[in-house]
């Protein structure tokens, strides 16, 4: 309706985005281009938002060097069973959350607000003790534990929204229909609990391999490194020749949770403004 | 959270007898019990545990004996901890500000239709799916004082006449981590924020246009009071997590150049896992967490007051 009259307005408008756009983009484009730069370029005092030629000397040397792609496999281990219990130990959980309104509901929902903003240096101290008393410090056991723990708050939160989007009338029915209570659970709850799953399997596996803080308190050990604790170390060591490698490394690494943004990004923002509009 | 309460589930009619109410919720417990037992073991416990260190003088080496209030005097002659503490105040407060003002400006560009604004919109998601030890190595890369692009830009400008060590230096440094702080956390924020923008009733806004508001008028006196409960939740989580954090600092400066960025995580992990201080450390905790729930407390009854 003031498109016409504010036309001034609308160019300042638009003169801002492109200014957030270069703010919150260039710094990925140059990530980008330096993980293709040839160590000479790199060395260059002039440099480049383009590289000269497209060079993946870099990501050659960054999957070569052992450490990383020990510390990939490592992350894998870590993320892809941390996922699995997660989703075992979250889905029962969850759908009692959300099915059964007793005092414990109360209780989980309150912790999971408070886990949410808890300093965690005063958890780490008491849980590197309790781990060592078990031998779990410099072992991937240990992590996974931990990493289950810290990413059970937000998959429990999730995981009961979507059970509870599931109309209590359907198992209700079954009920009537003669289904024992397991039966119901497996063959109507869990098929429609599915996207819901796969949602929080991906959320779970992604904080998992992006975790530093326990790995870097847990994992001593430089076989063990995940890829997070490989990077911050390989930067502790950084020589200018180092740069396009380590740009190169941090590329490969984000693939899994970016692939993960891009399948839950229209839910992600959808999600939110729809729960907003509604409330 | 107003999107949790949409999400519960219907409330079972008041009126059902206890006795099968009881049964369900003792099958519900059952259900629960494989979430609760490694979450008891690993976080509720830590966390009980970790303030009873709080008042012991363990150590890496040895279990520690009950020292009363020791560590929390010791902390109050301890220069350097509050020297960190001030440096974590100045940076939680700047980076929850100015991360909301850019945020704020560009949730009202995106709630405007503009044209690309939905590509703005995915951009500005991505620094949200980047952990931040990759975030650190990136504003690195960025900051490099050979071969960095922010000496790059700003001497081309004309702005700065030599290359600046932007994050070894100690005047520049804590800016400069700032500055990555709000690039990390802007995007979260405008998310909330825009969703709280198209929340805003469009027919107050019409009305207001009606009386003959200006659009500056209408934001100021219509947009904003209506976001104002919006408001006050996410800068106290940003305060919050910013307060907490941890990596991005470590991988970026590691504290340094001498302690200028030594935000007090970075401190009391220091004092933890390389001095071999766990009481000390946990006595550092438990001040932080007061200290937060404090500050937190008085904003929140600021803010409650001036609704008022």
């Amino acid at each position: 309706m003031t498109s016409r009259r504010f036309t001034l307005g609308r160019a300042l408008s638009y003169l801002a985005l492109a200014g957030y756009v270069v703010l919150l983009g260039f710094p990925l484009v140059w990530l980008l281009s330096t993980s293709f730069k040839t160590p000479r370029e790199l060395a260059s005092l002039t440099p480049s938002l383009l590289p000269d030629s497209f060079s993946l000397a870099n990501f050659r040397a960054a999957i070569e060097q052992q450490d990383l792609l020990r510390a990939g496999a490592n992350s894998l281990i870590v993320a892809g069973c941390t996922t699995v219990l997660v989703v075992l130990v979250s889905v029962p959980a969850s759908y009692a959350l959300a099915r059964f309104r007793s005092r414990l509901r109360g209780v989980a929902m309150g912790w999971i607000l408070v886990s949410q903003v808890f300093p965690i240096i005063l958890i780490v101290v008491p849980l590197f003790l309790i781990l060592k008393q078990f031998g779990l410090i410099d072992s991937l056991v240990g992590l996974i534990l931990v990493d289950l723990v810290w990413s059970l708050p937000f998959a429990l939160w999730m995981l009961q929204g979507y059970v509870a989007k599931i109309p209590a009338e359907l198992e209700e029915a079954a009920a009537t229909d003669g289904a024992s209570r397991l039966r119901t659970l497996t063959s109507i709850v869990f098929p429609l609990l599915l996207p819901g799953i796969a949602a929080t399997s991906m959320f779970a596996f992604v904080l998992s391999w992006n975790e530093f803080f326990f790995a870097l308190v847990l994992i001593q050990d430089p076989q063990l490194n995940t890829l997070p604790l490989a990077l911050a170390r390989f930067v502790g060591q950084e020589g200018q020749v180092q740069l396009g490698p380590l740009a190169a490394g941090s590329l490969l690494s984000m693939i899994p949770s970016l692939v993960f943004f891009a399948l839950m990004q229209r839910r992600l923002t959808s999600g939110l403004l729809a729960g907003a509009v509604k409330g | 959270m107003s999107q949790h309460a949409t999400l519960d589930p219907p409330v079972p009619a008041p009126t059902r007898p206890t006795a099968p109410r009881r049964r369900r919720d003792r099958g519900g417990t059952i259900l629960v019990l494989p979430a609760l037992i490694p979450v008891a073991l690993l976080s509720v416990w830590p966390l009980l545990q970790g303030i009873y260190l709080a008042f012991t003088d363990t150590t890496a080496g040895r279990p520690g004996a009950f020292v009363g209030l020791g560590n929390f005097a010791d902390l109050g002659s301890y220069g350097l901890f509050w020297d960190s503490f001030k440096i974590g105040l100045i940076w939680a407060v700047s980076v929850t500000v100015l991360q909301f003002l850019l945020a704020l400006g560009l949730a009202v560009l995106l709630n405007m239709r503009l044209r690309g604004a939905a590509f703005a919109r995915v951009l500005a998601l991505i620094p949200w799916a980047m952990p931040p030890v990759i975030i650190a190595i990136m504003w690195k890369l960025m900051y490099d004082p050979r071969s960095g692009p922010v000496n790059g830009i700003l001497s081309t400008l004309g702005i700065i006449d030599h290359n600046v060590n932007w994050l070894g230096d100690f005047s520049t440094a804590l800016p400069a981590v700032v500055f990555v702080g709000v690039w990390v956390g802007m995007p979260a924020t405008t998310v909330v924020l825009l969703a709280g923008l198209q929340s805003v009733d469009p027919a107050v806004l019409e009305a207001g246009s009606v009386d003959g508001a200006n659009t500056w008028q209408r934001f100021w006196h219509l947009v904003l009071p209506s976001l104002r409960p919006v408001i006050v939740a996410i800068t106290t989580l940003d305060f919050i997590w910013s307060f907490n954090e941890f990596g991005l600092v470590y991988v970026l400066t590691a504290g340094g150049p001498g302690g200028k960025t030594m935000l007090p995580m970075l401190f009391a992990y220091n004092e933890a896992f390389k001095y071999g201080n766990f009481g000390l450390a946990a006595a550092m905790g438990v001040v932080t967490v007061v200290v937060i729930v404090l500050l937190m407390f008085v904003y929140l009854r600021a803010q409650r007051r001036a609704a008022q």
